[in-house]
């Protein structure tokens, strides 16, 4: 049985999870109904910061259905503080985190009380008569105004709202010059330096399946199925948090409807379930709806930036100083503190920067917390640093693409350590910036743009352009210990050897929309040689993928997709040894290719199917040589991987309106070798599409008492294909050099790149009417007053974003 | 979310809806695409004792002629309103404001009554009713009465319909031969109205002999922009005319400010949307 195998690697195989995952008949955690199942419903704080002065909850705990009511104060003793796992500074300011607030709220949107009933609509209305009095307690919302002597705490017992202060320093790591002495001599000689201040508006995760938590208190072990990205990590922190032995939990994240960093988290909700079920002693599930979703699931971005670049006159990049504010929101989550520190290696990007620092201040407002969201700190740093490569082509009257490539690493510099001290260990920046020029035709639509000006159409046409790469396969253990994080950063896969020949492999990454049961199976079937479909991949349950580091930061397949590799090898090792025992031949004179195990130099051989079987049977192995074939591994990457690229944006502004219309969009990205193209394709357009979100759409706005009035997705606006352009896509593959596949991450790549290549297109459209930034997201008002307010940026603040829009929001009504 | 729990009724006639309505109460609510309804009490915003379902009443479905009137049930789906040829003939505006109303499976449930009823002053259908001078056929327990679209839209998410009222159909004049275009302002695809403009207008040897422009989102109801309308009409339908026409289209507005505009760029918008939309109409 030796049919010829095409290559799996490269093959662009439509996932095998898709139709389960689309139709819905699949194991979503909210799908599972168990014997005997109860409902969870949460009440939540309708203020910011409150007192609890009063809750009586007697009414709802005489409701129908209902078997439980719980306050803070029941569960005080029992729900410990949800952990951080990342203290960025010895020093930082860690407030206690409880899941139910026990006697103050500090944002809109925190749990108070839970109920368990019968039913949901029981637990639901049960929540409606729990009657609780609350003390307004002040508000802080912007985190200058935190920071200022005499603002309101949002935590009275930490005595300051500033969480951490967190420096990089290339001057005191060794690693480049001082940046204030360069700025300050470039300032002297008549050099170039410009200054600038970036938002990073605040965006909400928006998965499409809401969180969800089934907690089985009845068996050996507590089992909890929930819709989250980090089953194993979060099966530790439960251990950790409330001292149950960590062998008692097992957790599953059974098939989960997308994450993007929203979903890597220990949440309220999961301990609190985790709680009723354990007290009540029957399992019980709690599913959030849109809005709780919207307004408790953690928050990212929301940075203010301050921002220095310093470049000679002929546009040689001299330093850059990069001053950070980041909201914390009103408590730490898993990884709060780390996510803006992530971009602090990623400002000077593909550039040759002498002098570099980073500086970055945590700050607590009364605002839901943040956390991770897609790209999480490497965004924010390629925003502002693609932003100021522009405002720099600008003031020296340079094309962008001219002033980057005179700045960047060239590719035969590779691998190349940076200013903030990381080594690049390949790319050709110059390759994918050559593809992309072509494919948009760069050169006409230059043209183009001048006639426009020329003739003052009211539509004009802007160019952007963003160059970016970014640090990915999170990541080395010694750097996240050198950066303090709580645990390591390797991954484990096992393979699984059947007696009929099929193959089990185990991953400890979790797959939430990602498609590894169809990448791994390609990476296996490759390596052993079996047919793709025999390929069964195991994932998301700590019982049978009992280890692993799970899935976020673009790690899955450069990280746990490596580790399976190398599982792999160890099991044709082992299986070696067998067919050269069946074939009586030296295990040297063995080749083993497409499945097969010939004895070189004649037509004698045996399939690794053949072997599995024999080592299953065990009735004739060599000496020592266990009846198993299975191998495990787990893999510590030796450095981040670095996937770059190219991507250009035209955009028309209308002038008379302010909206902006992408015309057209190409990117050229660079992940290396590629095992699938069409997901390799998938998750570029779903980057794009959450990057040009950030760039025009989506905003989660406060009014000025701390309620979040983005609350639906009617008001919070998530594009769909109908907004957006169609993406010219393309790809360079210049392989890691750090791993054996040559692969690097793409989960997060289009949307680091594509939100400054926007907004850059935006600004080029209209710096001629004296534009020279717009706030984030461009919307059609704040273009238009840019515009007619002539010189200088439009104000930060808009008018108001306190009110709805029409439609849903405006139901109750709008007013003048 | 999980609405509060309420009765059900599914009347087949529409006295017994109004029937229902009368024995429900004040508390009772009419339930017809549910496309508005339902996330409203699912975010428990409304809480009513009863909700009386307009689905199984078969006299309120479809579109027909009446002389020269065209008569759209108020069950009518907005996706039948645009696929209906009637409608395309007589009534090209309305046909082309549903075209931009919230997405296919929306457009699949939700209904041109719902949409009048629900009065949203962000919908799409309130403006193109009020320009084309529509009249609402309003059922109660006194029987029938009839009520033109200027007097039905009173305020924000209030029309002139009394809670044991049904609005049975709406009757429409005929413009056939009109030139029309609905030009709507909105962030995302299946949003509604930031401002949009509803014009239509009978070009008669190249100048305007008559005019109709509503505004939508301009005020707590749907305006009509009759300096507008006085402004083009008898004039040639040349670029000039059309853009110092839509100078007027503010007057009398009282906008809102929102997250996405405030006032004065909704005053500013509105002209140029309205002079955008009156050369589309007129070119059409
Ligand atoms: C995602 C989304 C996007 C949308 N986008 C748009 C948009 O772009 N433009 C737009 O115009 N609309 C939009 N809508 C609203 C949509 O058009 C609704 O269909 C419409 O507003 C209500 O119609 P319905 O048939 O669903 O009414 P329902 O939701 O069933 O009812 C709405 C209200 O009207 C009352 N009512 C309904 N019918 C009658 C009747 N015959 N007599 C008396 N009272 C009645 C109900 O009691 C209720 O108060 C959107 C809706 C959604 C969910």
């Amino acid at each position: 049985m030796t049919a010829t195998i095409e290559p799996e690697l490269g093959r662009p195989r439509r996932r095998k999870e898709d139709a389960r995952l689309i139709t819905g008949r699949t194991r979503w955690t909210d799908n599972i109904a168990l014997p005997g199942l109860l409902h969870m419903a949460v009440l939540r704080s309708p203020l910011a910061h409150a007192k609890i002065s009063r809750l009586d909850a007697e009414a709802a705990r005489s409701m129908p259905g209902v078997i439980a009511v719980l306050t803070g104060t029941d569960l005080a003793e029992q729900q410990g503080s949800l952990p951080c796992a990342w203290p960025i500074t010895p020093d930082m300011a860690s407030p206690q985190h409880p899941a139910l607030a026990v006697d103050e709220v500090r944002f809109a949107g925190e749990p108070v009380a839970l109920v368990v009933a019968r039913s949901a609509a029981e637990a639901r209305d049960a929540v409606e008569a729990i009657d609780v009095d609350y003390e307004d307690l002040p508000v802080v919302l912007d985190m200058e105004a935190a920071l200022a002597d005499g603002s309101p705490l949002v935590h009275q017992d930490l005595g300051t709202n500033r969480c951490a202060t967190w420096v990089f320093d290339s001057g005191e790591a060794g690693t480049g010059e001082d940046v204030d002495r360069v700025i300050a001599e470039a300032r002297e000689r008549g050099d170039v330096v410009l200054e600038r201040r970036f938002r990073q508006q605040r965006l909400i995760p928006a998965f499409m399946e809401p969180r969800s938590v089934v907690v089985d208190p009845t068996g050996e072990q507590i089992t909890m199925w929930s819709a989250t990205q980090v089953p194993h990590i979060l099966r530790l922190m439960l251990a950790m948090t409330l001292g149950v032995p960590e062998q008692k939990i097992r957790v599953i994240a059974p098939d989960v409807g997308g994450g993007f960093g929203g979903k890597l988290q220990v949440t309220p909700e999961e301990v609190l379930t985790f709680l009723a079920a354990r007290r009540i002693g029957r399992p019980v599930k709690w599913t959030e709806s849109r809005s709780e979703s919207m307004v408790s699931a953690h928050h990212g971005r929301d940075q203010i930036q301050r921002l220095t670049l310093a470049a000679r006159r002929d546009g040689t990049l001299l330093g850059l100083k990069v001053d950070l504010l980041a909201d914390m929101g009103a408590y730490l989550g898993l990884v709060t503190p780390g996510i803006p520190i992530l971009g602090a290696f990623m400002f000077n990007a593909i550039y040759k920067l002498p002098a570099y620092r980073f500086s970055c201040t945590n700050v607590f407002t009364n605002k839901t917390w943040t956390d991770a969201y897609r790209g999480a700190g490497r965004p924010e740093a390629t925003y502002a640093i693609e932003r100021m490569m522009d405002e720099l082509a600008a003031e020296l009257g340079k094309d962008p693409l001219e002033v980057r490539e005179q700045n960047w690493i060239k590719h035969e510099e590779f691998p190349y350590t940076t200013v903030a001290g990381l080594t690049y260990d390949s790319g050709n920046y110059e390759a994918a910036t050559e593809e992309a020029k072509r494919l948009f035709d760069y050169q006409a639509l230059r043209r183009e743009q001048a006639e426009r000006r020329e003739r003052g159409d009211a539509v004009q046409l802007g160019i952007g352009v963003s160059t970016y790469t970014e640090m990915c396969g999170l990541a080395p253990s010694r750097v996240l210990g050198s950066l303090s994080y709580g645990a390591g950063g390797w991954e484990h896969a096992a393979i699984r050897m059947l007696a009929t020949g099929k193959v089990e492999v185990i991953t400890g990454s979790s797959p939430h929309g990602q498609g590894h049961e169809t990448a791994w199976s390609q990476i296996i079937a490759d390596k052993l040689g079996v047919p793709f479909e025999d390929v069964e991949v195991i994932h998301g349950d700590t019982q049978s993928a009992h280890k692993g580091m799970d899935t976020y930061g673009s790690r899955s397949l450069s990280v746990g997709g490596v580790a399976a590799a190398m599982a792999a090898d160890r099991v044709i090792e082992k299986a070696s040894k067998i067919a050269a025992h069946l074939l009586e031949c030296s295990e040297d004179d063995l080749e083993f290719t497409a499945g097969r195990f010939a004895v070189r130099g004649t037509d004698r051989g045996t399939a690794i199917q053949e072997v599995a079987l024999a080592a299953f049977a065990a009735h004739d192995l060599p000496e020592g040589v266990e009846p198993s074939l299975d191998a495990e591994v787990t893999f510590d990457p030796e450095n981040f991987s670095f996937p770059h690229g190219t991507h250009l944006c035209a955009a028309e502004v209308d002038t008379e309106t302010g909206r902006v219309r992408i015309r057209s969009y190409v990117c050229v990205d660079d992940v290396g070798k590629v095992v699938n193209p069409l997901i390799v394709e998938g998750q570029v357009h779903g980057g794009l599409a959450q990057g040009i979100a950030q760039a025009l759409y989506e905003e989660a706005v406060f009014d000025e008492m701390g309620t979040l009035t983005t609350a639906t997705l009617a008001d919070y606006l998530v594009p769909s294909a109908a907004d957006l352009p169609t993406f010219t896509t393309a790809r360079t593959e210049t392989p890691a050099t750090t791993n054996p596949l040559g692969v690097k991450g793409v989960g997060e790549a289009g949307t680091i790149a594509s939100t400054p290549a926007v907004v850059n297109a935006v600004v080029d459209a209209v710096r001629h009417l004296g534009v020279n930034d717009v706030d984030m997201p461009c919307t059609p008002m704040r273009v238009w007053h840019a515009i007619h307010r002539g010189a200088g940026a439009a104000p930060t603040e808009m008018a108001t974003g306190a009110e709805a829009g029409g439609g849903l929001g405006s139901i109750d009504g709008g007013d003048q | 979310m999980i609405p509060s729990a309420f009765d059900y009724v599914a009347p087949s006639t529409v006295e017994e809806a109004v029937r229902a309505l009368a024995e429900a109460g004040e508390d009772a609510k009419v339930l017809a695409g549910g496309q508005s309804l339902l996330p409203v009490l699912r975010m428990r915003l409304a809480a009513p004792s009863t909700v009386v379902d307009l689905g199984r009443i078969a006299e309120l479905r479809g579109v027909h002629e009446d002389g020269d009137r065209l008569v759209i049930g108020a069950m009518t789906t907005h996706y039948d309103v645009q696929r209906d040829p009637l409608v395309r003939q007589h009534a090209l505006l309305l046909a082309l404001a549903t075209d931009t109303v919230a997405d296919p499976q929306v457009r699949h449930r939700g209904t041109f009554g719902g949409s009048l009823a629900h009065a949203d002053p962000a919908g799409d259908l309130l403006a193109p009713a009020l320009a084309l001078d529509a009249e609402m056929v309003v059922a109660g327990p006194n029987g029938r009465r009839t009520v033109p679209a200027e007097d039905f839209f009173v305020d924000y998410f209030t029309t002139a319909l009394a809670p044991d009222e049904l609005l049975v159909q709406v009757r429409v004049p005929k413009f056939s031969g009109w030139g029309a275009h609905y030009e709507k302002f909105n962030r995302v695809a299946q949003a509604w109205s930031i401002v949009a403009v509803a014009a239509a207008v009978r070009v008669d040897g190249g100048s305007i002999a008559e005019a109709r422009v509503g505004l939508t989102n301009m005020a707590s109801t749907p305006v009509r922009a009759r300096g507008v309308e006085e402004a083009l009409i008898g004039r040639p339908a040349t670029a000039e005319t059309i853009r110092a026409a839509a100078q007027h289209a503010a007057e009398g507005t009282q906008p809102v400010t929102d997250a996405n505009a405030d006032a004065d760029y909704r005053r500013h918008l509105v002209e140029v949307l309205t002079s955008r939309a009156v050369t589309a109409a007129a070119a059409g």
